[in-house]
């Protein structure tokens, strides 16, 4: 996909290359607690100790669901810094009426 | 009061609210109809998509299918929870750069054809169809369990209510009724779990309770020395590959399922896309954290209180006796000691048959809480039940008046008439969808493994590759998607032959392992695959195809520095 011919800035480029390098690290922390944590290496981890259950119980039913939110906003909070940072013009397409 | 006036006098109350909201939020054009005028704000929008997305069976029946599970309700847990890292990171933002209408807008538009937005179109309708039969169920149900009313006038008073606020407000009007609505349903499961949450283990946040106290312990244990399967190790229900497919196939079918992508269109910016996700499994994550617990205590409770007790003793309890006469509890002394027996040997000696529904419902009685809790619990039902049936009314409005009437067959249509082919469309779809509510096909349950699937298999795949791959043309998408729906749906229909087509045995048990459930995974593999040779050899997608990809990807950079 680099040798792809772009009509993007130089900027955008870098914009988007960055994005989408957090986008793969998030998506491996995201598998990583849930379908890797919870249910292939749930056998093994059922043996370790997480307070009053074992950890592959609390990822599976309550680990994985906190981890996720914690990406989600964890993504927003980033975008928003990089934003800020390459100076981005929040564009609001509305390119058929609707609001007043 | 009794309990019967206390929900009835409960459930008017948010009735009237929603229609007073629905009347205020009368929209007058196609933007404010479909998208809420792009004017709802982050957060708002974040509840709207949880009390979009937690129905009827999410509010009633979730917890209870938990606490039979055990660790394998995973499923549930993780699957319709993970989806929404992927909508966060995958989809929403780009979408809502994009800034349509709908789904196959996306689709009909990234790759320049028609027949694929037809294709979008009516799998979503197919999708969305499926889903909201059970809704209006819901409704019925709800209503003639706590108010005594027939499921057939309780499925019509859903209809009007829904009709009233939909058919008025559009997006707008069902976003803030939403709104209420998750309000209700979310107080409605935390009271009482927070009750039985402090009865069974002194702290009332159930989360911590299940995570810190001994309790999920103890119920393993019990239920190894009753025979049934130790709750707190993984598939004892379900074999692995089951579990990981069926979870998996539920994420990826969530990001893919329309009526919960339309959302993102109605926030402000592609900034307020992004938060909203985080807000909207925030609201969600409330529920589907307190569930598992929910499962545990209501399990245990119901079973020290049942087991080894005098049968006599426990048809005087107020709860055991009324729930029995809605046959959702089964007490049977078969081996005539008037003692009941709890039992894994579900034929021979087991004298208690409970329903996985009646876990949350009857938890507040179970727990001795005040009827106002009651009644709260069958409000809340409601809601849950009435704002995932207005959104999916809507999602199928704008696949038939958007995408297939406006954009396909008659693109001259003006404003005016849009606005009125859409309203129609929404007062037709509450139409069939009470006509399934009054009328539920047999396969209910089953076709929700087809809303997932199809949508796994074929809408999810289709728009990740429209903005991740540049080079994803016209032919690739269009065999990817003919492919993954052709598979998952015949290897569906396969598997739930009896249900389908009322053959005597399913006509294969499962796909090398894999069940119905997870299916979907499979056939979102094959259109990865099939899109991704078929696109590499044939023509790339014209310039400005490729440049609207860019354009979504990215924001404007300023360049001066």
């Amino acid at each position: 996909m680099e040798n792809e011919q772009s009509n993007l800035s130089q900027k955008q480029q870098e914009y988007w290359k960055k994005n989408t390098r957090m986008i793969s690290i998030l998506l491996i922390i995201w598998a990583s607690v849930s379908l890797v944590a919870g249910i292939i290496l749930a056998v093994p981890f059922s043996h370790i100790q997480f307070f009053g259950v074992p950890l592959s119980f609390w990822f599976a039913q309550q680990g994985s669901i906190l981890t996720f939110l914690v990406i989600i906003f964890f993504y927003a909070i980033k975008m928003d810094k990089l934003d800020k940072e390459y100076d981005v013009q929040e564009v609001i397409l509305s390119e058929e009426g609707g609001s007043k | 009061m009794t309990v019967e006036a206390l929900t009835l006098t409960l459930v008017v109350i948010t009735f009237l609210i929603y229609i007073y909201i629905g009347w205020r939020s009368k929209v007058k054009d196609t933007s404010n109809f479909f998208i809420a005028g792009k004017e709802i704000p982050a957060v708002a929008n974040g509840a709207a998509i949880a009390a979009d997305w937690m129905s009827a069976a999410s509010f009633i029946s979730m917890a209870g299918l938990i606490s039979f599970l055990g660790y394998d309700g995973t499923i549930y847990l993780m699957g319709w929870t993970g989806g929404y890292v992927l909508l966060a990171l995958l989809l929403a933002p780009y979408l809502r750069k994009f800034g349509r209408y709908t789904v196959p807008d996306f689709i009909g538009d990234r790759y320049y054809s028609n027949a694929a937005r037809a294709v979008a179109a009516i799998a979503t309708l197919f999708i969305s169809l499926t889903y909201v039969a059970g809704q209006m169920r819901g409704v019925g149900i709800v209503f003639s369990r706590y108010l005594q009313v027939d499921i057939v006038i309780g499925v019509l008073i859903g209809m009007a209510i829904v009709a009233f606020f939909a058919v008025l407000g559009g997006m707008k009007g069902i976003t803030w009724t939403q709104v209420i609505q998750y309000s209700v349903l979310i107080v409605a499961i935390i009271i009482p779990a927070a009750a039985i949450s402090l009865k069974l283990t002194g702290n009332p946040i159930p989360q911590l309770s299940l995570t810190f106290s001994d309790i999920a312990q103890k119920l393993s244990v019990l239920q190894i020395e009753l025979g049934m399967t130790e709750y707190l190790a993984p598939f004892t229900d379900m074999t692995a590959i089951n579990v990981f497919c069926v979870t998996l196939a539920l994420m990826i079918g969530t990001a893919g399922l329309p009526h919960v992508i339309i959302r993102f269109y109605t926030v402000k910016s592609v900034r307020a896309a992004r938060w909203s996700a985080g807000w909207a499994l925030l609201f969600i994550a409330l529920l589907y954290t307190v569930a598992p617990a929910i499962g545990v205590f209501a399990k245990y409770n119901l079973i020290t209180s049942l087991h080894d007790t005098p049968i006599e003793q426990a048809e005087s309890y107020n709860w055991a006796s009324k729930w029995e006469e809605t046959g959702l509890l089964q007490l049977d002394d078969k081996d005539g000691d008037g003692i009941l027996t709890f039992s894994g040997d579900e034929d021979m000696n087991n004298e208690v048959t409970i329903d996985p529904d009646i876990i949350v419902l009857s938890t507040p009685e179970v727990a001795n809480l005040a009827p106002i809790v009651i009644a709260l619990v069958a409000a809340g039902g409601l809601a849950a039940a009435l704002s995932t049936a207005s959104g999916l009314l809507l999602a199928m409005s704008s696949a038939v008046s958007h995408d297939l009437y406006y954009r396909i067959f008659r693109p001259e249509a003006d404003e005016k008439q849009r606005l009125k082919v859409g309203r129609i469309m929404i007062f037709l779809a509450v139409i069939i969808a009470g006509y399934f509510g009054i009328n539920p096909p047999g396969f209910v349950g089953e076709v929700v493994a087809f809303a997932f699937g199809l949508a796994a298999a074929s809408l999810f795949p289709a728009i990740l590759l429209g903005i991740f791959d540049k080079r994803m043309n016209r032919e690739g998408a269009i065999w990817g998607i003919s492919t993954g729906l052709a598979f998952t749906v015949i290897m569906i229909a396969l598997m739930r032959s009896v249900q389908v087509f009322g053959t005597e045995a399913p006509i294969i048990e499962s796909f090398f392992g894999i069940q119905a459930q997870g299916i979907g995974v499979i056939g979102a593999i094959l259109n990865f695959i099939v899109a991704f040779i078929v696109s590499r050899r044939t023509a790339a997608p014209p310039e400005e195809i490729q440049e609207m990809v860019e354009d979504i990807r990215v924001p404007r950079i300023s360049e001066k520095k």
